[in-house]
């Protein structure tokens, strides 16, 4: 007997059948690679987390490395890392915004002093390869080193990303934008002022080894 | 195991006098939007290669039971899984490159190649076919796109595939007399190199048909 592949009961049986077998080929390939996937979603984040303290993981177990020198907290029900590496504290933060295309995301390392960047780290979902895909880049990173977030009061002021030639406010830092890339740079100046003060309370509770350093900070620049 | 005519010219045709990009100009948008560097260009080619091989291979398997009617459906919903399954596998076996590769991944869904292929050849041939003809068109949209790339990289960033190639000294920073050319870098000169090559390609192709 031949089938009539163009009558409407053989049409929906074969829909519904190939539905069917999709759906189920698809949850198992899900479930089955999930444990993987979620460890190496978990380990990215570690590498994240190591390259914005300038750790170099390339001849080592990131995990490993990880563990000896992170540890994970909560303030206020937001994800705050600390580390020690040679005797030194910092204080890594999540940084969270938008660029050209897609989600930009980072970490940013402080000092103990809450106030000068010791690292960061970006990465991004889509931007353009060669011109906003570049803020991943060493070379785009290590403008950031050395800055400050807080303004000589103490206020916390966040870190400017302004196109060559143009002046921050007042009392900001500021560092260039990747030529080019500029919806993408200023998307960075963005995620940088807001995820930091979402955590300005925070940022505002001087430690008490950071106030020495500080004031003498603050004497240099005058 | 000698080949028919026709199955080789499934697979050749394809490369050169039937490439996709530049005789059938399918599957231009991504061809602009992957070639900026050498590295996302040679892996986008490779995941189509595979993608519209193993897609045109599972239609034809299948092509005498697919009704009429919800052809294009079905078709899509097997490019659908296989691109869901293999960006899946990406995810767990080499998650840097499915980060990568994140959005370009799901485009495959959309790559006219695809549906083009899966309805005017594995519909209506079997299965060596259609498997020769998935790889001839992979490699036909790759070859494009990793010319592409190479031109756009090296005289945009200096670089291939992320090494420096033009000499740092070369630069005017540097007091050289070299400056990158910042317009390779913007889509609109995809368009114009991909213009180029159709360009020299029907100029060689209608010398050898005369």
């Amino acid at each position: 007997m031949k089938l009539n592949t163009n009558s409407n009961v053989y049409t929906i049986v074969y829909a519904t059948v190939m539905v069917i077998i999709v759906a189920v080929l698809l949850a198992v390939v899900n479930q089955g690679l999930k444990s993987r996937q979620d460890a190496n979603r978990r380990l990215d984040v570690q590498k994240q987390i190591l390259t914005a303290l300038n750790v170099d993981y390339s001849k080592a177990d990131p995990a490993a490395l990880y563990e000896e020198y992170v540890k994970e907290d909560e303030w206020d029900g937001k994800p705050v890392y600390y580390a020690t590496i040679d005797g030194a504290n910092y204080t890594v933060l999540p940084l969270k915004g938008q660029g050209l295309w897609g989600g930009i995301w980072g970490f940013i390392a402080l000092e103990d002093d809450l106030n000068t960047v010791y690292g960061i780290n970006f990465g991004h979902e889509s931007e353009t390869p060669g011109l906003g895909g570049e803020i991943v880049t060493e070379k785009f990173r290590s403008r950031f080193f050395g800055k400050h977030i807080k303004d000589g009061e103490g206020n916390l002021r966040s870190i400017a990303v302004l196109k060559e030639g143009k002046r921050a406010e007042e009392g900001q830092e500021q560092v260039d934008a990747w030529a080019g890339a500029t919806i993408t740079s200023t998307g960075v100046n963005d995620m940088l002022a807001n995820s930091l003060s979402a955590y300005a309370d925070f940022l505002n509770q001087i430690p008490a080894a950071g106030v020495e350093e500080l004031l003498n900070d603050n004497e240099e620049e005058e | 195991m000698a080949l028919s005519k026709k199955t080789k010219e499934a697979f050749l045709g394809p490369l050169n006098v039937n490439n996709p990009i530049l005789v059938q100009i399918l599957g231009i948008c991504s061809a602009l939007a992957v070639t900026v560097q050498l590295k996302p260009a040679l892996v986008m080619g490779i995941s189509v290669t595979i993608i519209v091989a193993l897609s045109n291979v599972v239609v034809s398997l299948i092509r005498n039971s697919i009704p009429a009617r919800i052809r294009i459906i079905i078709q899509l919903v097997v490019v659908a899984a296989l691109v869901t399954i293999v960006s899946e596998v990406l995810k767990a076996f080499a998650y840097d490159v499915a980060m990568q590769l994140s959005v370009y991944l799901g485009l495959i869904i959309t790559n006219c190649i695809l549906m083009g292929r899966l309805e005017a050849f594995a519909m209506s041939n079997n299965v060596v076919d259609s498997l020769l003809d998935g790889l001839g068109n992979g490699f036909g949209y790759a070859w494009i796109l990793v010319v592409v790339a190479f031109v756009r990289e090296l005289f945009g960033a200096g670089t291939l595939l992320g090494y420096q190639i033009i000499p740092q000294s070369w630069y005017v920073a540097n007091g050289g007399f070299y400056e990158n050319c910042g317009m390779m870098l913007m889509p609109a000169m995809a368009l114009i190199l991909v213009g180029c090559i159709i360009w020299a390609h029907r100029a060689i192709n209608d010398k050898e048909a005369k």
